[in-house]
């Protein structure tokens, strides 16, 4: 076997374990050098993966079939790797609010890292397993990081007991598929999935499956714990949950969904339909009275995994390619949002949306991230949103002649779309002009957090502009998935 | 480089640059957006006095691939339709500009805003790529709601910002589907315009797909005009919406989903709009009718103007909908003319708020003593509103008469009324309850534009109307050519249907026998 097929995970794991140890010897008052640090470990290792690999590689495998490094994997590393990248600039910026180990969080956001690195190249129930169990255990403790705040425990406790439940129901739907399938392997599984259409049992376990899947993604009707957990938890691990875990849980919905039981899904298309209209107008919904930003972005979130499941139940190249285009545009978006809150927020004890107020301006530069984002979440041309929608949208449209329950389902999507312009605009309203005097003292930006909030907005720019580079490459991405 | 790409690009890139300046530099900021504003109207000027009548194909083009594989390319080009739109957006542009001079805080962020604005709309009538035609008509969503809801009026304020960003947001996420039905549904794997008609006219879409596809398109672009009855956004924007906003909106963007009716809906799906027009014939009476005589209940001026407006695009449906060259030419006409006389009336009504602070009728009287300038010009206006001949209000809405009346008799004789009577009378009654009778003691200080500056943008929309209205020539010869190349594709099964009056210079020939 190949040891280089691991350098992403095997660095990360690294970088992860010298934090640790460097917090031993790092003064207190350095620990925000600290962060920096990782960032930059961080950047290395994506420019490492850029340098060295080929996003058109042929598949190779290590421990078996375990583990595959094929264009999908490596897309989503890359996007993993980006995201972390800015989410720790973010915890550095945040660093002050917790008491102790800051250190410590930056470590744990590495392993979760390395845990998403993992669920990108899983092609087998065990490591697919093992990554999204070290995945959320490492975010049980980052969501309860802020130990002396009420609300970030309550939503580690709630975080726990239902990804608890979800990780039963998902050892138990493994147990059963891979039971009446005799294999953990999605290529075996896949050669002899045909078989097992009509039994019950195999798609219990599917059923099952999926439940545990639609809980990391936040989709109906496992999406109860967002908006708490996203309104508990302190900014950055909000923006990791946003970005990463849904990622997470994504890749692998594509991989289970379309390397292993490719030919048992495409009779049950209707399932994915309904999942995908009821998430995004229960995340619309329930976004439309919040008063608390993170609360609305927990909503919006809900919403959003409801729009990527557009393009998985399109079952089609182009539903999976516009996905990830998605996807790296939500990356750009969301963690603008959750910068600009974790910036000016940061001293506020509730999070509300009156907490914006004044901020055209204390910060003209935070007031436009934030309102870019937010049209960009919105899915206004010119910026990644729209882009983003517009492919879904397509991708849906080209099965609607062969089941006109696909017309249907982006008649709920444009409809979901309209009512989450009220409460995005509703955000850029506080922003420009509400009513409340507010505290007009000027913000600082340090450095990397600017550095930060410019590549957010670039990349919403260049991806609402520029497309075609990374259509290209999502494209030669999903090249490896059925359908 | 296509003239094209400078017209849109200039206002574009100048709010680009604007972003960078400092904002204590108030002067800059507005000296940066007329100026911008006043070169890409030079522009468009000179590209319509160089544009080719005798040739009906897209001209000025610039082709420039953008995603391969969708077939989304930056694509902008002319023909006789477009280029008098182009006109038309750029001139008004300029105004609105020149009529910002209200606006005295966060300049900044205003120009910016009216510059993409701007730029944006002249960019979606530039465009000959579905995607482009789509995303540059959008840049127009965000602006709207921030100038209403930043620089806006009135107490219902945050209603209307609320209300015109969901309906507009309604309006184009149909169309948007259709947009994307219409490409995908198509097989030819393209959004360019040009090809997408050349591909139809060879392999029709199947009628079934057609008549899911129109409706989409229809109403979706129908929300965006204020079609009756989803215009209720219209008046309520326009009434909260500063000056240039409201110019830009009723005058230009407004003019996208009727530009969209007839460069897309219509040639690439012929065999549905032949069912729908007479239906569309029927509702354009709710726009003239019913909107007419909610405009003749206003109180509020710039509710009336509002609502006049709305009842304004009834001409432009009933043109389209007669699916004839003359019918067509009319509706263009149409829509220049009133996108210079919205743009001349919310103007006149911004100056006139400007100095009493309301435009409540029942409260004013007696200004064209204090007010000899705006007031002739509003009456001008209200003239131009009535269709009186010599406007070129005047020009368009006969034209489309001409075209309706074989088609559809009844709902012509109606739409006559309408603009004959319904229309004279909200405006005379405007017209008697503000310019004329005893002035008020609180109205004495009230002032008349002085500044030639202030007067510019006022004398340049009544020109415009004037000189179109005096020789519609100048812009009939333009517009057939591209009316009747629209309608090639209708016309095709010449046995179905109503025999079309073709032919170029029909219009020319009515037009001069007037």
């Amino acid at each position: 076997m190949n040891t280089l097929l691991l350098s992403h995970e095997l660095l990360v794991l690294g970088l992860g374990l010298a934090l640790l140890l460097a917090e031993l010897w790092v003064p207190a008052t350095a620990r925000r050098a600290l962060a920096y640090i990782a960032v930059a470990g961080v950047l290395g290792i994506l420019v490492y993966s850029f340098a060295a690999l080929r996003s058109g590689m042929d598949p190779q495998y290590a421990f078996g079939s375990m583990f595959v490094l094929d264009g999908l994997a490596l897309f989503f590393k890359r996007f993993f790797l980006l995201a972390t990248a800015i989410v720790l600039v973010l915890a550095a910026e945040y660093s002050d609010r917790f008491k102790a180990g800051a250190g410590e969080y930056y470590s744990l956001v590495l392993f979760a890292l390395l845990g998403m690195l993992l669920a990108a190249s899983a092609n087998d129930f065990a490591l697919l397993f093992v990554s999204l169990e070290l995945i959320t255990v490492t975010l049980y403790i980052l969501v309860s990081f802020q130990r002396n705040r009420l609300t970030s425990l309550e939503a580690g406790v709630k975080y726990l007991i239902i990804g608890a439940l979800s990780t039963s129901f998902m050892v138990f739907g493994i147990a059963l598929v891979s039971g009446v399938a005799g294999s953990f392997s999605f290529p075996e599984l896949a050669a002899t999935v045909a078989r097992y259409k009509e039994n019950r049992v195999f798609l219990a376990g599917l059923v099952m499956l999926l439940a545990g899947l639609g809980f990391k993604i936040a989709a109906f009707p496992f999406q109860i714990w967002a908006p708490d957990v996203y309104q508990g938890a302190p900014s950055p691990t909000a923006a990791f949950l946003a970005v990463g875990s849904k990622a997470a849980g994504f890749v692998l919905l594509m991989r289970v969904l379309f390397t292993a039981v490719p030919a048992v899904i495409s009779d049950y298309a209707w399932l994915l339909m309904a999942a995908s209209g009821a998430t995004i107008l229960y995340g619309n919904l329930g976004a439309v009275p919040q008063r608390n930003v993170k609360r609305l972005l927990g909503y919006s979130s809900i919403a959003h995994a409801g729009y990527l499941l557009l393009g998985i139940s399109a079952l089609s190249q182009q539903g999976q390619s516009a996905v990830l285009y998605y996807l790296s545009g939500y990356l750009f978006t969301v963690l603008a949002a959750f910068i600009v809150i974790g910036v000016v927020l940061r001293h506020l004890e509730t999070e509300d949306i009156s907490g914006l107020a004044g901020l055209s301006q204390r910060s003209p530069l935070l007031a436009a991230t934030m309102t870019i984002s937010m049209v960009s979440l919105a899915g206004i041309p010119p910026l990644a949103g729209f882009f983003g929608k517009f492919l879904l949208l397509k991708s849906i449209i080209e099965q609607a002649s062969a089941r006109p329950g696909y017309l249907c389902l982006a008649f709920i999507a444009i409809g979901g779309v309209v009512i989450s312009f009220y409460y995005y605009f509703g955000v850029i309203k506080a922003i420009y002009w509400s009513k409340e005097t507010p505290d007009l003292s000027p913000i600082r930006i340090p450095l990397p957090t600017r550095a930060a909030i410019y590549v957010c907005l670039a990349g919403m720019f260049y991806l609402g502009m520029f497309p075609g580079a990374l259509v290209n490459w999502t494209n030669e991405a999903v090249k490896v998935l059925k359908f | 480089m296509s003239i094209l790409t400078y017209i849109l690009g200039v206002p574009l890139l100048a709010a680009l640059l604007l972003a960078f300046v400092p904002r204590n530099y108030r002067v800059v900021m507005r000296a940066g957006a007329v100026f911008a504003t006043f070169i890409s109207a030079v522009l468009a000027v000179i590209l319509y006095a160089r544009f080719n009548v005798a040739s009906a194909e897209y001209q000025f083009t610039q082709f420039i691939p953008w995603i391969d594989s969708l077939g989304i390319a930056y694509h902008v080009g002319v023909d006789g339709i477009n280029v008098a739109l182009i006109l038309m957006a750029a001139i008004v542009a300029f105004a609105a500009a020149c009529a910002s001079w209200d606006i005295q805080e966060r300049e900044k962020e205003f120009y910016i805003l009216l510059l993409v604005m701007a730029g944006g709309v002249i960019g979606a009538f530039a465009s000959l790529d579905l995607f482009f035609f789509y995303i540059f008509h959008e840049f127009a969503l965000v602006p709207t709601f921030l100038m209403i809801g930043l620089w806006g009026r009135g107490e219902q304020k945050n209603y209307a910002t609320f209300q015109i960003t969901l309906y507009l947001g309604i309006g184009s996420l149909i169309a948007l589907l259709g947009l994307i039905g219409l490409c995908v549904y198509s097989g030819a794997n393209t959004f360019s315009i040009p090809d997408l008609t050349a591909h139809f006219a060879k392999n029709p879409m199947a009628v079934a797909v057609q008549g899911v596809i129109f409706p989409l398109l229809l109403f979706g672009f129908g929300i965006l005009v204020s079609l009756w009855p989803f215009h209720s956004w219209a008046p309520m924007g326009y009434a909260s919406a500063p000056t240039a906003t409201a110019m830009l909106h009723a005058g230009v963007l407004k003019k996208f989903g009727l530009y969209a009716l007839i460069r897309v809906a219509i040639p690439m799906l012929p065999d549905a709009a032949r069912v729908w027009m007479p239906i569309l014939a029927w509702l354009c009476l709710g726009n003239l009718l019913y909107c007419g005589w909610v405009a003749m209940r206003q109180k509020d001026f710039n509710w009336l103007v509002g609502y006049s407006s709305v009842a304004h695009m009834g001409f432009v449906f009933l043109g389209i909908a007669t699916l004839n060259v003359i019918g067509i030419t009319g509706a263009v006409l149409v829509m220049v003319a009133h996108g210079f006389l919205a743009a001349l009336t919310f103007a006149l009504s911004g100056y006139v708020y400007r100095q009493t602070g309301t435009l409540e009728m029942s409260q004013l009287g007696g200004f064209l003593r204090r007010l000899p300038f705006i007031g002739v010009l509003l009456l001008m206006a209200a003239f131009a509103g009535c269709g009186l001949p010599g406007f070129a209000n005047f020009a368009g809405e006969v034209t489309v008469f001409f075209g309706a009346w074989k088609v559809y008799p009844a709902v012509t004789v109606i739409a006559c009324w309408a603009a004959l009577v319904v229309g004279a009378v909200y405006f005379l009654r405007a017209v008697r309850a503000m310019l004329q009778g005893p002035l008020a003691e609180r109205w004495v200080h009230i002032a008349d534009a002085a500044h030639p500056w202030r007067k510019a943008p006022f004398v340049l929309l009544l020109a415009s109307l004037l000189i179109f209205g005096f020789y519609p020539r100048l812009l009939t010869r333009h517009v057939e050519i591209g009316a009747a190349r629209i309608l090639e594709s209708v016309n095709r099964p010449a046995t179905q249907g109503q025999p079309a009056v073709t032919g170029l210079g029909a219009t020319s020939q009515l037009m001069l026998r007037n």
